[in-house]
């Protein structure tokens, strides 16, 4: 099969879609024709389908969104880039109080179709304004969808489900993603939301893995090989809805589970899982759930600080003997 | 008359405005009874700014409202009896019970609904007046906010934002003095929020907001020029509520002749006044009058005849 990057994938989902439906456009900042996007992922698409489609925005994230969202809800589908995950924060009151409430306080007489992509994560040493991985801000939020996907796959086929619902989403990307390579057909195609995706199969420790800890902990599964520890690799692949049956399902054949996200450990995404297995599959548990997490600090800048917070295969490889 | 208005729909406006006080004095009346759970925000005082804005517009034109919204649903057309069965908090309402009185919405009469966010509502026009840009449509949006709301940063890059793009936005501030208890001259420095249109390059214009003519005058102007693709404008109508901030507010803040003051300047009597010195008559009036007041009965009947949601109906409608 053809292999694509993580960024190429995304635009193609973009392109296809937009050709699909012309009620999908999209506003960001620096999206259009002269920058393509802070990580090129709109690259060329202002000049294929005019910048009406593909509108630069200026330094407005609220705006950004609020546009977004009443776009959305007189019949566009509108995508809305906001170049750093951490200047969410700044569209904190659109995305959570406007988009994620609008059908439900409105009483059903609305749909909110639209989606929010903004690349998380940390590791290319750009400090605590650009590197912070904020999904369980989102995943707190009813009325919200939130995506994360780790490959080239399922990011084009997570962004078509993202843009053809009728739902506000918000689509969690990795900046360190976009150059990765990966296998995706030519045919079209869709990934369903709330459906986590089996990375490795393994039989005796469940990792569950999100964005780009999902290779840390493919790469730490190699390393446990050799020591005859059979990992499985589960990627959730949208945060809400949670695939809970996908999770237990594999919990039940290991026995143990280790949890690996990118997020400061304290309620992050990390907690809500070892709760739903704490909740639902404690009798199939031979250990306790174990977490690899961020520590509780804001992003540092200097390499070996940034480095010392984010999880690696080492603390993984650590995390999974603790449990077997 | 300084309008060129037939008297058919100038008796029209009339009975928008008096549904709107006959609705918010009615809603008061219940209040003291604790028939309304939660707080209420009337817009009694500001009639003549949703009607005059309003009457600019079309059925399929839109509108935003805010937490003071009651008087934009009913200037827009909305059903008295859905919007009273709402604030009651009845499956009946808008909204099945979910939304209450800050958040009522009408879709089907381009009613987007009241955020109770101060200031949230303007790039949510802004939104909608780019989906009427890229749909090639000719409606409009009227998207309503206080003075209060125009120091919030949403004011700023939602004015710019549809200056840069020409968007067919009226955007109408109602300016009624106090941001809850807080002077305008405490929270900006300068006395006019039309002002603050010369930064977005658009036009601003400070009209009566207590004359229903001169809103709807400058709201025509506004929303030609919208249609003509010509972008937005700020009208900053200067306005008083009649009443405190919400249910608990005695507004001990304003002076008495302050409130005294600006209830010679009602804004219904003013109209009325002018109505009989123009081609109407007195027996008219009274029975659009009369005819209102059956109508608020009407709804206030309908409202607490209706049924509760049922408790469970709390987790429908999260997602669609």
């Amino acid at each position: 099969m053809r292999k694509v990057t993580y960024r190429d994938a995304l635009r193609e989902a973009l392109r296809e879609e937009m050709q699909r439906d012309m009620s999908v456009f999209l506003l960001g900042e620096d999206i259009g024709k002269y920058w393509g996007g802070a990580f090129k992922v709109t690259d060329g698409l202002a000049q294929e389908f005019g910048e009406e489609r593909v509108r630069d925005t200026p330094i407005s994230e609220s705006a950004i969104v609020g546009t977004a969202v009443g776009a959305a809800i007189t019949g566009m589908h509108p995508v809305a880039e906001i170049m750093f995950g951490d200047l969410t924060a700044l569209a904190m009151d659109q995305i959570a109080n406007q988009a994620a409430k609008i059908r439900y306080m409105f009483g059903a007489q609305a749909k909110c179709p639209m989606v929010v992509r903004t690349p998380f994560g940390a590791g290319v040493n750009i400090a605590s304004h650009h590197s912070q991985s904020l999904e369980a801000w989102f995943m707190h939020v009813p009325g919200l969808y939130v995506a994360v996907p780790s490959t080239p796959f399922d990011a084009k086929g997570l962004l078509k489900t993202a843009i053809r619902g009728d739902n506000p989403v918000l689509f969690c990307e990795h900046k360190l993603l976009y150059p990765v390579e990966g296998e995706v057909p030519q045919d079209e195609y869709a990934v369903p939301f709330g459906l986590a995706d089996v990375k490795r199969e393994g039989s005796d420790v469940t990792v569950v893995a999100t964005l780009f800890m999902v290779y840390k902990a493919l790469s730490a599964a190699k390393e446990l090989e050799k020591d005859g520890i059979n990992v499985e690799v589960v990627d959730p692949r949208t945060l809400t809805p949670l695939d809970r049956h996908g999770i237990i399902r594999s919990v039940k054949k290991t026995g143990r589970i280790v949890i690996v996200t990118e997020d400061c450990r304290t309620a992050g995404v990390s907690a809500e899982i070892a709760a739903v297995v704490a909740e639902e599959a404690l009798d199939y548990l031979d250990a306790p759930v174990k977490r690899v997490a961020e520590p509780d600090t804001p992003i540092p800048f200097s390499p070996p600080l940034e480095q010392y917070v984010i999880p690696d295969e080492k603390s993984i490889v650590k995390a999974v003997k603790e449990v077997v | 008359m300084t309008t060129n208005l037939t008297k058919e729909k100038l008796v029209e406006m009339y009975r928008k405005m008096i549904q709107i006080r006959s609705f918010e004095e009615k809603l008061f009346e219940l209040y003291s009874q604790n028939l309304v759970p939660g707080t209420i925000h009337l817009y009694a005082g500001e009639e003549a700014v949703a009607v005059g804005v309003c009457s600019s517009l079309r059925k399929e034109d839109y509108i935003t409202s805010t937490h003071r919204g009651h008087g934009h649903c009913i200037a827009k057309g909305a059903d008295l009896k859905r919007t009273m069965a709402e604030i009651l908090g009845k499956k009946t309402g808008y909204c099945k019970g979910k939304g209450g009185s800050m958040h009522i919405a009408d879709f089907s009469i381009g009613m987007l609904g009241a955020t109770a966010v101060v200031g949230a509502g303007l790039p949510i026009a802004v939104g909608a007046g780019l989906s009427v840009k890229l749909r090639k449509t000719d409606q409009i949006v009227a998207c309503f906010f206080g003075e209060g709301a125009s120091n919030q940063g949403t004011f700023h890059e939602s004015l710019n934002m549809a200056s840069i793009w020409k968007l067919p936005v009226i955007f109408v501030c109602e300016n009624n003095l106090y941001a809850m208890g807080t002077r305008q001259s405490i929270a900006m420095n300068i006395e006019n929020i039309a002002d603050r249109a010369a930064a977005y390059g658009i036009p601003g214009v400070s009209v009566d907001g207590n004359d229903v003519l001169a809103v709807y005058e400058e709201a025509c102007k506004a929303s030609e020029r919208a249609r003509r693709g010509e972008g937005p404008t700020l009208i900053e109508c200067k306005t008083y509520r009649h009443r405190g901030h919400s249910r608990v507010d005695p507004a001990r803040y304003r002076s008495k002749e302050e409130v005294a003051e600006w209830l010679s300047k009602d804004p219904i009597k003013r109209f009325r006044d002018k109505l009989l010195r123009s081609a109407v008559v007195e027996g008219e009036i009274q029975a659009v009058e009369k005819e209102v007041s059956l109508q608020i009965e009407e709804a206030l009947h309908f409202a607490m005849e209706s049924p509760y949601p049922q408790p469970g109906e709390a987790l429908e409608d999260v997602y669609a």
